[in-house]
C-alpha cells in the first residue's frame, strides 16, 4: 500500500487523462487524421512535388492548434469545473492537499496532450512515408518535442488564470499569451528600436514575464528538413520546466486559500 | 480522547456584493465539543451554519475567527482526513465514472491494492443498498437518492473513525432513510462516531445520542436528546384528555383553576393544566359536566419546540 503525495498526483492525474478520454476530448484526431490524409493525397499535384513540406507544415502546424485549443478549453475547466460542481468537496476531504490536486489535474491533462501529439506526430510520419519521404518522417519527432513543451506551458497558463479567474476570462487571457507568447522576442526588439527608456524597461519586463514561447516553433524549419539542435532541446526543456514550475506555484499559492462555498 | 471533535470561538464572514463588499456572519462564534462513539446531531434551519461549520471542519472553507481539531489535531492537518469520512450535503461526483471506478478511485487515493479496493466496494455499496445492475452505470445516469448512496459509501471507504454526514437523508425515499438509518446505527454499533447535520427531526429523535442546535449562525442549545427536552420543567403541563363533554361546558367548569385552558382535539376535549396539583381540581371539573377520563399526560417539550423557538441551554462543559 503506498500512499504518498506521489501516488497520489499520480492517481488524479490518470483520473484526470480519463476524464479527457470519456469526454471525447481525443475525438479531435479524427479530424486531424482526415486533415493529413487528404493532405497527403492531394496536395502533391498542387505543390508541385513538394507535397513532404506541406505535410509537415499543415501537420505542425495543426498539432500545435489543436493542442491549444485543448490546453486552453480544457485547461481552464480543469479547477474551475470541480468547483462548480463540488466534485472538489469529496476530494479535499480525503487527506489530499490542494497543491497534490492542481499538479495531479496539470500532469492529467499533460498526458492527454502527449497521446494526442504522440498519435498527430505518427500520423504525419505515416503521411510523409506514404509521399516517401522517411528522413523528414523521422526527423519530425524533435519538432513535435518542441510543441509538446509549448502546449504543456500553455496549460500550466491556464490552470493559473483558472485558479482565481471565471472560465471565459481565463479562456481569454490564456489566448493573449499564447499569442502574445510568439511574438515577444519581437516585443523586446521593439523596445530597443523604439529609443525610449520607458518603453524598452516595460517591453523587457514584458519579455521576461511572458512566457517566450518563439523558442518552441520549429515548424517552417522542420518543413525545411531541419532539426532542432541538441542546446535548443535542452534549453528549452530546462526554460519548459522553470517556467511551468513558476506557474504552478502561483496557482497552488492562489487555489490554496479559495473558499469553496 | 475526551473529546473527538473540539470547535472553539468558529465564526465565518462571507463577503457579499460586488462593488461594495459588505460582510455576512453565516457562523458566530460557535464552540461545540463532540464525544466519541456516538450520534452527533447538527440541527439548524436552511441558512443556520451547518454546512458552512462543516465546510470549514473540511477545512473547505477558511473560518475568519476561532479554531477546530478533530480526533486531537488541527483541522489544517490534511494528514488527519485519513482517519474522516464526509458526505457533502446533495453529493455530486464524476458523472463519467460509474458507482464502482468511483470507489476504485477514492481507495486508490488511500492507497488500497486492488482486491482490497475491489472488497471495500462491493461492501459499501451493498451496505448503502445500491442495487448490483447500477454500480456499472454512469454516476451521470443515477437519481438524486443514488447518489446519496454513493456518496454515503465514499465517506465510509477508508474505514473511518469519524464521518460527517452533511443531510443524509436527502434524496431518499422512506425505504432508503430506514436503510441509511440502520447504517448510521451499525456504525456507531462499531464504535463511530456520526457528525449529521439534518433538520429531519424524526431522524434526530430515533437517532442521535446528543444534539446542538444552531440559529442564526450561533449555538442555540446543545447537549443530550433527553436533558434538552427535559429542561424547563417549570413551563411543563398537564393534559386530561376528556370524552363525552362539550368544550365549551368544559370551559365554564374549569374557569376556577388557575391557567388552566380548554382545547378541542379529535379524541375529545383537552384541559391543560400547568401544575400537578390542580389535576384533582381538573378531575372533579370534567366529572362535574358528566365527562369521562379518557388520559392524563404530562406535556413535555418536544424536539420542534427546541427546534423552531430555542432557549439556551448548554449542558455541556
Amino acid at each position: 500500500m503506498s500512499n504518498g503525495p506521489l501516488h497520489r498526483i499520480f492517481v488524479i492525474a490518470l483520473n484526470t487523462f480519463r476524464e479527457a478520454i470519456r469526454d471525447r476530448v481525443l475525438y479531435n484526431l479524427v479530424l486531424f487524421v482526415l486533415l493529413i490524409t487528404a493532405s497527403a493525397i492531394l496536395l502533391g499535384d498542387l505543390t508541385d512535388g513538394h507535397e513532404a513540406r506541406t505535410i509537415v507544415n499543415i501537420g505542425t502546424n495543426a498539432m500545435l492548434l489543436f493542442g491549444a485549443f485543448i490546453s486552453i478549453f480544457v485547461g481552464v475547466g480543469l479547477v474551475s469545473k470541480e468547483i462548480e460542481k463540488r466534485t472538489v468537496f469529496a476530494i479535499f476531504a480525503k487527506p489530499v492537499n490542494r497543491a497534490e490536486f492542481i499538479v495531479g489535474k496539470y500532469l492529467g491533462l499533460c498526458l492527454t496532450l502527449l497521446v494526442n501529439v504522440a498519435v498527430m506526430a505518427v500520423g504525419v510520419s505515416l503521411a510523409l512515408l506514404y509521399v516517401g519521404s522517411g528522413t523528414l518522417a523521422a526527423g519530425i519527432w524533435p519538432t513535435v518535442y518542441l510543441i509538446f513543451l509549448e502546449l504543456c506551458i500553455l496549460t500550466a497558463v491556464a490552470i493559473l488564470f483558472s485558479s482565481f479567474s471565471t472560465p471565459a476570462l481565463s479562456a481569454l487571457f490564456t489566448f493573449c499569451i499564447f499569442v502574445i507568447g510568439h511574438l515577444s522576442a519581437s516585443l523586446r526588439e521593439l523596445g530597443n528600436a523604439l529609443g525610449s527608456a520607458f518603453a524598452q524597461y516595460v517591453l523587457t519586463a514584458v519579455y521576461y514575464l511572458l512566457p517566450n514561447l518563439s523558442m518552441f516553433s520549429f515548424r517552417t524549419e522542420a518543413a525545411n528538413g531541419m532539426i532542432p539542435n541538441g542546446p535548443m532541446l535542452l534549453g528549452g526543456t530546462a526554460y519548459a520546466i522553470v517556467y511551468i514550475a513558476i506557474l504552478l506555484t502561483a496557482a497552488v499559492i492562489i487555489f490554496s486559500r479559495r473558499n469553496f462555498k | 480522547m475526551e473529546y473527538i471533535v473540539e470547535i472553539k470561538d468558529l465564526s465565518k464572514d462571507y463577503e457579499t456584493g460586488f462593488w461594495r463588499k459588505k460582510k455576512a456572519r453565516a457562523l458566530d462564534g460557535l464552540t461545540l465539543n463532540v464525544r466519541p462513539g456516538q450520534i452527533f446531531g447538527f440541527l439548524g434551519g436552511n441558512g443556520a451554519g451547518k454546512t458552512t461549520t462543516i465546510k470549514i471542519l473540511m477545512s473547505l472553507l477558511f473560518p475568519t475567527e476561532g479554531s477546530a481539531k478533530i480526533l486531537g489535531r488541527d483541522i489544517s492537518d490534511v494528514s488527519m482526513h485519513s482517519r474522516i469520512g464526509y458526505c457533502p450535503e446533495n453529493p455530486y461526483f464524476y458523472d463519467y465514472l460509474t458507482a464502482n471506478e468511483l470507489m476504485d478511485y477514492f481507495g486508490q487515493i488511500f492507497g488500497y491494492d486492488a482486491a482490497k479496493r475491489k472488497q471495500l466496494t462491493d461492501e459499501l455499496l451493498t451496505a448503502v443498498g445500491l442495487e448490483e445492475k447500477s454500480r456499472n452505470r454512469q454516476l451521470r445516469k443515477f437519481s438524486k437518492g443514488m447518489q446519496q448512496r454513493v456518496g454515503l459509501a465514499q465517506a465510509l471507504i477508508n474505514d473511518p473513525e469519524i464521518v460527517f454526514l452533511d443531510e443524509p437523508m436527502s434524496g431518499l425515499d422512506p425505504v432508503g432513510r430506514r436503510e441509511i438509518r440502520e447504517l448510521i446505527v451499525s456504525l456507531r454499533e462499531k464504535g463511530k462516531t456520526v457528525f449529521m447535520s439534518t433538520h429531519i427531526l424524526s431522524d434526530v429523535e430515533a437517532l442521535c445520542d446528543e444534539v446542538a442546535i444552531l440559529r442564526g449562525g450561533r449555538l442555540s442549545a446543545t447537549g443530550s436528546l433527553s436533558d434538552l427536552l427535559s429542561t424547563g420543567n417549570e413551563q411543563r403541563a398537564f393534559e386530561l384528555l376528556i370524552g363525552g363533554v362539550a368544550s365549551e361546558q368544559m370551559r365554564n367548569a374549569v374557569s376556577g383553576i388557575n391557567g388552566a385552558e380548554v382545547l378541542t382535539k379529535p379524541a375529545g376535549t383537552a384541559i391543560e393544566v400547568l401544575n400537578e396539583s390542580d389535576i384533582d381540581a381538573a378531575i372533579v371539573a370534567a366529572r362535574s359536566c358528566g365527562g369521562k377520563i379518557i388520559s392524563i399526560n404530562p406535556v413535555s417539550l418536544s424536539l420542534e419546540d427546541l427546534f423552531v423557538a430555542p432557549k439556551t441551554s448548554q449542558t455541556e462543559d
